[in-house]
């Protein structure tokens, strides 16, 4: 075998065997890579510990927004569609911070209730000017929260949707 | 073999055939750089969840591209360094770095700038936000490699190994927010299904893609004629010294 041939194929063994061991470490500890556990995941867990910090991920359950009788403290209950939680959380909410929007939350369980300290806004993978939003909700092709893209790809934009040329 | 990469491995043709693009390729850059920031800033549709804050997308999305897209042509470069011994791709994993980590920095700025308005935090551990804060570290040692030996081939060598290791992180980061929960959403563009990104907004997504695409083919070129032109200098010096 040639020196240049074996060079190369040192390479591509050196770059498979690699990939296989950062494949098993990835997933032997996929549970410390998740950046938040869904409600479902966290039903599933035996007992977390109240001293345990935790964060979870959903969508903000509609209906659920409310604020306690001390007027700061905001309650709403985070869903995967299958479970829910309720979290009390006492500070500022984000700006996209809305019932139906995707939020991830931080903090200590108190029985069932996650005392959250931290609440973070997610948004999706869609971006269009509002006007083609609200053409598209009406029209019935398209959800918040679902992906836009078949909606575009279709043409489905109506054309009295097509955002004025003032932004 | 009917196509001959080497071909590409003279010098000498690549000084003749940069020569030749270099112009063109400002030019596109130019053009790209000022019709992208108009359309970016001034003709594009605010955006319905995040207003005007979208804009940011048109500088975070093309960096962070680049980002990836640079280490991975590094890779194959210090990949046929290795295996082939050609020194113009040598050359060229050693003039792709510092362009690579200025992009990979640039996406990790604007994405921070970015996640306060709109997260609420300016960091967080993510597999996504992480991976790809990594890969300014591979970068950063890629370079530091390079010049760490006294024997420049020693460093060109090692630097290759660690860049060819750590491409083993280029479908982390593209993969991440799949095989993950992350905070970072998932992929609005390279997805099944086409992107969901309206029109209007793909259009100074492509401009400032080409703007940033030629700036980087641009500073490559000027950099790699530099040190080719450096090194014919110092043969010529030596020559002086030794004849």
């Amino acid at each position: 075998m040639k020196r240049k041939t074996r060079r190369l194929y040192m390479v591509l063994v050196g770059l498979c065997a690699l990939g296989a061991v950062a494949a098993i470490v990835l997933a032997a500890l996929e549970d410390d890579i998740v950046f938040f556990f869904s409600p479902t995941e966290i039903m599933e867990k035996d007992v977390i510990p109240a001293d345990q910090r935790i964060r979870i991920g959903g969508l903000v359950e509609s209906g659920s927004v409310t604020k306690a009788a001390d007027g700061v403290t905001n309650l709403f209950s985070v869903t995967d569609m299958a479970n829910t939680i309720e979290v009390q959380y006492k500070g500022i909410l984000p700006d996209l911070f809305r019932e139906g929007q995707g939020v991830v939350t931080e903090g200590y369980f108190q029985g069932k209730t996650l005392l959250a300290d931290e609440v973070l806004a997610k948004h999706d993978e869609n971006y269009m000017p509002p006007e083609v939003a609200e053409a598209l909700k009406k029209s019935g092709k398209w959800k918040e929260g679902e992906p836009i893209s078949e909606a575009l790809k279709n043409g489905h934009v109506p054309d009295d949707a097509k955002p004025a040329k003032e932004y | 073999m009917a196509f001959n990469i080497n071909a590409f491995a003279n010098p000498k043709r690549f000084m003749w055939l940069s020569a030749l693009l270099l112009p063109w390729v400002a030019v596109i850059t130019v053009l790209a750089t000022a019709a992208g920031l108009y359309f970016a800033l001034f003709d594009s549709p605010v955006d319905y969840q995040q207003g005007e804050t979208v804009r940011i997308m048109y500088i975070h999305v093309p960096a962070a591209t680049m980002s990836i897209a640079i280490y991975v042509s590094m890779a194959i470069a210090s990949a046929m360094g290795l295996i082939w011994k050609h020194p113009l791709s040598d050359l060229a994993a050693k003039c792709m770095s510092p362009i690579g980590a200025a992009f990979t920095f640039l996406a990790l700025i604007t994405g921070s700038l970015w996640g306060k308005p709109m997260w609420g935090t300016w960091w967080v551990w993510d597999a996504r936000l992480t991976s790809e804060l990594l890969l300014l570290f591979l970068y950063m040692g890629h370079m530091a490699l390079l010049n760490a030996f006294d024997d420049p081939s020693r460093g060109t060598k090692s630097a290759g190994i660690l860049c060819i290791v750590g491409v083993i992180n280029v479908p982390i980061i593209k993969f991440s927010v799949d095989w993950w929960n992350t905070l970072h959403q998932p992929a609005s563009l390279m997805k099944s299904g086409g992107p969901a990104i309206h029109p209007d907004m793909l259009l100074p997504l492509g401009l400032m893609w080409l703007c940033f695409m030629g700036y980087f083919v641009l500073v490559l070129f000027i950099r790699m004629r530099s040190e080719i032109i450096a090194s014919k200098v110092r043969a010529l010096r030596l020559r002086q010294v030794h004849g």
